[in-house]
């Protein structure tokens, strides 16, 4: 791919990409903007840009994670997803063939998802001034009347339930960039989970708060949920699946897996009464087989996480700091 | 003849003068204004005795000859939980018609500043008493009187009184409450006073909760004991898990159910003969062993020990105590002769010191429960002290010691200093004094968090201050560092070893700056890096940076404090050692940090001196994983065998970013040399203490060649060692330097808060510098 001829090579790579795997209905319309029908209810919208190195990775790639992310930002809101945008910043030197790829599995996500990207936009830059591709996703979902779901919603009583392992992701990321041959099994767990959180919805309607554990994982996630609400929340430690070879390799690398990115998981906080249904739920989608109630939400500790551990200690759960300090004198 | 006599004696008889003495410190609570009743009676002196916002207030009136005699005895003879910090004293006029000497009860209004006294092992007419199947309190296991028993654990609020301590659910019965009132008596206000008709009882419960019912419950728990069961006891502080110690299976069974696998246990003995016949104990031992504080002191085992050997497996030390409080010394006195006594906690984590949480929380531990109805206000650890560089140091201040204050060289406003994350203890100084709190334990616990604030708030109440700044690590993941942010107070975040130099200068009342070698684990850096081996000039208003040990790749962070193998693969890595012949290379996952460190993922680089203590101890082939805090560098000194090499390894010193950096991979190099060409754990442990002892003594040389500074402090828990210790300071003290080593407070992050504190009155004045750079 060559920078300069700006324009033209953008209405090629729309015509010669783009288009072949992306089109559809809105798209094809090519227009300055995408139009649809509104549906009942609040509209729920949400942007992110993905950035992450490498490009390619067990388990997936920068495009699939780019709308699995913006669909699941949408649906643990509440929202049932529905139009997304992509732009892509692409480095000159970029192959075809990876961008392809990239744009292909970017498709086959929005299929699986059930979601149509509506409008898009392209440009090529200088090389070094980004890395290969930047891929920004915004997306559009709309919130049946009567749903309230939000992180002001936690209740003393309430369970937590995660829906599978953590960690993959943020451990597939770190080991295939940094070429570690013991993470040959590692995987991003980056998956759609918006099919899953629609079938909990229909059991499980009292919902108080979802939230998928990216950055900072489970670890902040829950930080953030507590602070929100004001109330502390209790998790279970021997509850958590952990995958071994996750389990492993955090362990050789000194990471808390509590602490590591997932891409295909949801925290569901809901009233105690619904936590069985909402499980059984969870667990019967192809995302949610290793879901499990990892923990619940109390009066005591407002603002902070606490992991009680096999021995039955209680162990303060922080929000992570980025990096791991050693802290033992 | 007689006549003239006796007007001669009569007109000698000197005139009557009155003085008035204001005496400071530990004066109330402890028997004080019955010991200047006493004292007034026997020197034939009228006045009264009271207690005063800021102690107690005397008035004496009688011959000069008495009232000097008097004073003598003031100081030499007071009461053994008294200490009396000033003694001011005024000539006053005459009072006529003083009937006698009265206790004058406190004038309300008056503000009191009460030094609550730390809890105090039962006094020998204590243990008289409870001998003596005359005595009403025969066998009584909560008898105390005003020079003994418990005080900081029970007290709720301030003024020291009964309501407001954990007795107050107990009315005094009339007997009690006559010695109570009854200035001749021993229990005269004795706040804590009980006996088995009015005071608190035992009760054995089953695992279930359900109670017991036995005549004797000491002797029936001695039975459980002298069975091999485990027990939880409640003591003075909180509960312990206690075993008999010369039951192999029964102290295996304890550690496997704690989850504890070769921390050493420490252990009660009948008396000083009992801990004599296990261990070898000295002078200075002996004091400490039998002292009012009754500390856990570790002491030297005997070859022929005759004791459980899962107690203290590979650890020439054995932790001893006696009988502190009656029901110990009764526990004692009839069930086995030495009982494994260890704080019923996971972890880390504050003792056990509630009923209902201990039927609750030790129920997978305990077999039966032996316990009180007194409750434990403040929970309070066990102290443990050790004979070091001549003196009996400090490893953990706690129960005996906690709150006692350390006196300062400067009064100043209030400050807290929170402590560092694990081993924490606070310190909260005010006026002249700081005063330490008990050892909290890990501050990543909840448990141990919660206790922290409790703590921290209820001192602030008992000594009627509120701190006026928050001092807390730099590092920003520590507990404390979040909980002061937290508290909407000015804060100031202080250097983890400029905490350390201050802490040990301040213990000392040394004024101005010295040379301070800081040797830890780590402890969060100026520059965002892990720091542990610094050499520091400077004093609490702030330091420079002269020297610090060669930073090292920590694989896995804090993985490695347990896996010590890994620490040795960074430390050989980075100094270009190969593999072969070295078995910590040999590890399962070793081909895996190899990688990490090849890639440099994972590792944080570091320049802890206690992390060189694992290296050596992994690249010798001595040790290779860690079961607790600081087993392999325990190891690696007593492979020693107390001896030092008289040549050892290489070092150098190199200048790099404005400081020195105490070169190691010679040193490593040469070592794994020598592992490969056979030798032993033992040359190569003499070897490296001669080396760290070379290094140190060379980089405080320099520091002082430099500054022209004499007095080097020590500080940090590596000091804990005893053969470096003492003969890196025989080393600086034949060189004419004075050496300051921690004594009061614990050379380890059980001792940082002071500095913290001391640190934060120089930011308050307006001195402080923190860290700077070293330029020369
Ligand atoms: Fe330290
Ligand atoms: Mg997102
Ligand atoms: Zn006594
Ligand atoms: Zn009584």
């Amino acid at each position: 791919m060559a920078h300069g001829a700006g324009g033209r090579l953008s209405q090629e790579l729309t015509a010669r990409v783009f288009m072949p795997h992306l089109g559809n209905p809105v798209l094809d319309q090519l227009d300055d903007q995408a139009r649809f029908e509104a549906e009942p209810g609040r509209i729920a919208f949400t942007t992110d840009t993905y950035v992450v190195s490498p490009i390619f990775f067990p388990g997936g790639n920068i495009g699939d994670l780019a709308v699995n992310g913006t669909v699941n930002d949408l649906a643990v809101g509440g929202a049932v997803p529905r139009y997304l945008s992509a732009g892509f910043v692409l480095e000159e030197g970029l192959p075809l063939a990876d961008l392809e790829r990239i744009v292909a599995s970017m498709a086959e996500a929005a299929r699986k998802a059930g979601v149509v990207i509506a409008c898009g936009d392209t440009k090529v830059v200088q090389k070094g001034q980004c890395d290969r591709i930047f891929i920004n996703t915004s997306g559009v979902g709309f919130i049946p009347p009567g749903r309230d779901v939000s992180c002001r919603n936690l209740r003393p009583g309430d369970a937590v339930l995660l829906s599978g392992t953590i960690g993959d992701h943020g451990m597939a990321i770190l080991t295939t960039r940094e070429g570690l041959s013991f993470q040959s099994r590692i995987r991003s767990d980056s998956a759609a989970l918006n099919g899953m959180i629609a079938d909990l919805l229909v059991v499980a309607p009292n919902v108080h708060a979802m939230r998928d554990p990216t950055r900072g994982g489970v670890a902040a996630t829950l930080n953030e949920l507590a602070n929100s609400s004001s109330v502390g929340i209790e998790l279970d430690e021997a509850a958590i699946p952990v995958r071994e070879e996750v389990r492993g390799a955090a362990e050789l690398l000194g990471i808390d897996p509590l602490t590591v990115a997932n891409e295909g998981k949801v925290l569901i906080i809901v009233p105690a009464a619904e936590a069985d249904a909402a499980l059984a739920a969870m667990r019967a989608h192809e995302h949610g087989k290793e879901a499990a109630i990892v923990g619940k939400v109390v009066e005591e500790h407002p603002g902070m996480v606490v992991m009680r551990t096999p021995f039955g200690s209680r162990r303060i759960v922080e929000m992570p700091l980025g990096e791991q300090l050693p802290r033992i004198c | 003849m007689a006549d003239l006599e006796a007007r001669g004696a009569l007109s000698a008889r000197p005139k009557s003068e009155r003085r008035r003495f204001a005496v400071g410190g530990i004066v109330q609570g402890v028997g004080f204004r019955p010991f200047a009743w006493r004292l007034a009676g026997r020197f034939e002196l009228t006045g009264f005795v009271r207690n005063t916002g800021s102690g107690v207030v005397i008035e004496v009136e009688g011959e000069p000859d008495n009232l000097d005699r008097f004073e003598a005895a003031l100081r030499d003879e007071a009461p053994p939980l008294a200490r009396i910090a000033s003694l001011v004293r005024q000539e006053i006029a005459l009072v006529e018609g003083e009937p006698g000497f009265v206790i004058l009860e406190s004038s309300s209004g008056e503000s009191m500043q009460t030094l609550i006294s730390p809890d105090i092992a039962v006094c020998a007419a204590c243990l008289r008493d409870i001998a003596d199947s005359a005595n009403r309190r025969y066998r009584y296991a909560f008898t105390n009187c005003t020079d003994c028993g418990p005080r900081y654990t029970i007290v709720e609020r301030i003024p020291y009184d009964r309501p407001f301590t954990t007795m107050k659910g107990f009315s005094l019965c009339p007997e009690c409450q006559r010695e109570y009132g009854d200035p001749a008596d021993r229990r005269f206000h004795a706040q804590p006073n009980a006996c088995p008709v009015c005071g608190p009882k035992l009760e054995l419960r089953d695992v279930s909760g359900l109670r017991l019912e036995f005549d004797d419950e000491i002797l029936a728990a001695g039975e459980l004991l002298s069975g091999g069961k485990i027990l939880a006891i409640k003591g003075v502080g909180g509960f312990h898990l206690a075993v008999d110690a010369s039951n192999e299976e029964a102290v295996q069974r304890l550690r496997s159910r704690k989850g504890r696998e070769e921390k050493p246990f420490a252990v009660m003995v009948r008396d000083l003969a009992a801990a004599r016949e296990l261990c070898e104990i000295g002078a200075d031992e002996e004091v400490a062993l039998a002292s009012p504080q009754a500390p856990i002191v570790l002491l030297r085992k005997r070859a022929d020990l005759r004791l459980a050997a899962s107690i203290a497996p590979g650890n020439d030390r054995l932790g001893v105590m006696l009988p502190y409080s009656p029901l110990h010394f009764l526990l004692l006195r009839e069930g086995p002769e030495a009982l494994v006594m260890t704080s019923a906690n996971f972890s880390e984590e504050p003792l056990v010191a509630d009923n209902a949480e201990a039927l609750e929380r030790l129920a997978g531990i305990a077999d039966a429960f032996l316990m009180h109805d007194r409750p434990i206000a403040r929970r309070c650890d066990d102290s443990v002290v050790v004979q070091l560089a001549g003196a009996v140091r400090m490893i953990r201040r706690s129960r005996g010691y906690a709150p006692a204050p350390i006196r300062l060289l400067e009064s100043g406003p209030p400050v807290l200093g929170t402590g560092g994350e694990l081993k924490n203890a606070l310190c909260l100084a005010k006026g002249g004094e700081a005063f330490m709190s008990q050892h909290i334990g890990d501050m990543k616990n909840y448990e141990a968090y919660r206790h922290f604030d409790d703590v921290a708030a209820h001192m602030q109440r008992i000594f009627r201050t509120e701190a006026e700044l928050l001092v807390h690590d730099l590092h920003p993941a520590y507990m404390t560092t979040r909980w002061a942010l937290e508290q909407g107070k000015p804060t100031l975040g202080v250097q983890h070893h400029h905490a350390h130099l201050a802490s040990c200068l301040a213990e000392h009342r040394h004024s101005g700056p010295a040379i301070g070698l800081m040797l830890d684990g780590v402890g969060y850096g100026t520059d965002d890096t892990a720091w542990g081996g610094e050499v520091l000039i400077g004093d609490a208003a702030g330091a420079v940076r002269f020297a610090s040990l060669e930073p090292m790749p920590l694989p896995g962070g804090d993985a490695a404090v347990r896996q010590v193998w890994r620490t040795a693969l960074g430390w050989l890595h980075r100094s270009g050692v190969s593999p072969e012949g070295l078995e910590c290379f040999r590890q399962p996952q070793a081909a895996q940090v190899l990688e990490m460190l090849d890639k440099g993922v994972g590792t944080a680089e570091s320049s802890g001196c206690g992390r060189l203590f694992d290296a050596v101890a992994s690249v010798s082939g001595l040790r290779h994983e860690a079961h607790y805090e600081g087993q392999a560098a325990i190891e690696l000194m007593q492979a020693a065998g107390g001896r030092i090499a008289d040549a050892g390894y290489s070092f150098g010193f190199e200048r790099q970013h404005g400081r020195w950096l105490m070169l190691l991979s010679p040193m490593l190099r040469e070592i794994a040399a020598a592992v490969r060409a056979g030798a032993g754990a033992t040359e190569v442990a003499q070897r490296f203490h001669r080396t760290l002892v070379g290094m140190l003594a060379e980089a405080a040389h320099m520091a002082s060649h430099e500054t022209g500074l004499k007095t080097i402090a020590l500080s940090g828990g590596v000091f804990q060692n005893q053969l470096l210790t003492e003969a890196l300071a025989h080393n600086l003290e034949s060189n004419g330097y004075k050496v300051l080593m921690h004594e009061q407070l614990p050379t380890n992050d059980g001792g940082i808060s002071l500095g913290q504190a001391v640190i934060g009155r120089e930011f308050l004045r307006g001195r402080y510098k923190g860290i700077m750079n070293c330029e020369l």
